[in-house]
């Protein structure tokens, strides 16, 4: 079956006739990080995907915040810009601290 | 899975609520956390005008979404922050988003305002982008608000932008920033709009829903300066948590809310002024969003 990734766009193949949680564990990807979309409609992680089924994982996490420059009196906090799903090995590069593989499966 | 309030099959599962819900019953759900969320913290009432934050992203075309559906007096204000194609097309989202429901919208340009676009600033500031960003951000939806005369300005954080700014701000121990957490800041000031968060109940993934099901045409794509953003950085240890532990974001943003912000809260509150350039709210007595503007012409006559 085709799975279509976003952030960027791309598709990969993956074996169907299983539960979408099968899918999402082997593409180490979080449940609650995507929505799961087939055609019009939102699939729970329960539901079986055919062989010929495509299902879209559609990134949720968005953001970009900041750390604060001194002497304005508003609040802090904006998060209105877009930021792509952060999920199994991503790209670092940026002095952030990222959970390491083997932090991520401890966690199961 | 099921639906837990009809018995149809479920469209998306709410683990930190044990439940699930089919579309249309989702939907309901989702309204109802926003009326709850505004009638809470006494967020809006329909008599005045609100105008809402409009980025292009799910969480605010959902947020606008709910409020026109319920009969809000509504202005959408998009702030074109002039980075590259993202800006353009998350611009047109909104306005063709303004134009199916027959809502006004307000756009400022950051390069009008300050002088250049957000990728300018950030070269000029030498600090990350998201920086001169949000300082632009806060700045100029207040000031939009007061010229429009406009007593509140309504954005959509979501309970896990919330919970991200929280553990950013306990990491830190910002204990300002602590005080100043709300999912509603009321005005303190003639200039100061009051500044609402309908969607902190919300989670990322309930957003994205609504606006999946509502078929509200929103920017996928993310901003190209969000990568290696200090919040989505603690986002995903969040996510991690919540995966672990479903309900941790929403008990921990719930649980500071009412438990712990008001230990934070000062006595005596920080002293307001007008900057003297701009006559804008601030706690010195240039504003910060006026050094930037400053900055940025010094470094453009160079």
């Amino acid at each position: 079956m085709k799975v279509v990734l976003r952030n960027p766009r791309r598709e990969v193949e993956v074996a169907g006739n299983r539960r979408v949680k099968d899918v999402l564990r082997e593409l180490d990807i979080l449940p609650e990080t995507v929505l799961v979309i087939r055609g019009d409609d939102l699939v729970t992680a329960d539901q079986l995907v055919r062989d010929d089924d495509v299902i879209e994982l559609r990134p949720v996490m968005s953001g970009g915040s900041e750390p604060r420059l001194s002497g304005t009196g508003h609040p802090r906090g904006e998060a209105a810009s877009r930021s792509p799903l952060q999920t199994a090995p991503h790209a670092s590069g940026t002095g952030h601290p990222r959970p390491d593989a083997a932090w991520r499966h401890s966690l199961r | 899975m099921k639906c837990r309030k009809c018995g149809a099959p479920a469209a998306l599962e709410l683990r930190r609520h044990n439940a699930a819900f089919c579309a249309p019953d989702f939907l309901e759900f989702f309204r109802n956390q926003v009326r709850e969320a505004i009638r809470r913290h006494r967020m809006l009432t329909k008599d005045e005008p609100v105008l809402v934050a409009v980025s292009g992203g799910k969480d605010s075309l959902a947020l606008w979404d709910v409020l026109l559906e319920d009969g809000y007096r509504t202005t959408g204000l998009y702030l074109d922050l002039g980075i590259f194609d993202y800006s353009v097309e998350s611009r047109a989202k909104c306005e063709a988003f303004a134009a199916s429901r027959g809502a006004p919208l307000v756009v400022r340009a950051v390069a009008d305002e300050v002088g250049a676009p957000v990728p300018v600033i950030k070269e000029v500031t030498r600090r990350p982008p998201c920086s001169g960003c949000g300082l632009s951000k806060r700045y100029l939806m207040n000031r939009a608000a007061l010229d429009l005369g406009i007593p509140v300005v309504a954005t959509g954080h979501n309970l896990d932008d919330e919970a991200a700014t929280l553990f950013g701000s306990v990491l830190h121990w910002q204990t300002d920033a602590l005080a100043r957490q709300s999912p509603a800041l009321a005005s303190t000031h003639a200039k100061l709009a009051r500044r609402v968060k309908p969607l902190y109940r919300l989670s990322e993934r309930e957003t994205a829903a609504y606006a999946f099901l509502r078929k509200i045409d929103y920017i996928v794509e993310e901003c190209p300066f969000a990568r290696g953003a200090t919040s989505i950085a603690h986002k995903e240890v969040l996510a991690r948590l919540e995966d672990a532990s479903p309900g941790a974001r929403h008990n921990f943003v719930f649980g500071f809310l009412d438990r712990a912000r008001a230990a934070f809260e000062r006595a005596e509150g920080v002293t307001l002024n007008e900057c003297a350039r701009c006559g804008q709210v601030t706690t010195g007595t240039v504003c910060a969003f006026c050094k930037l503007a400053d900055q940025v012409k010094r470094a453009a006559a160079r």
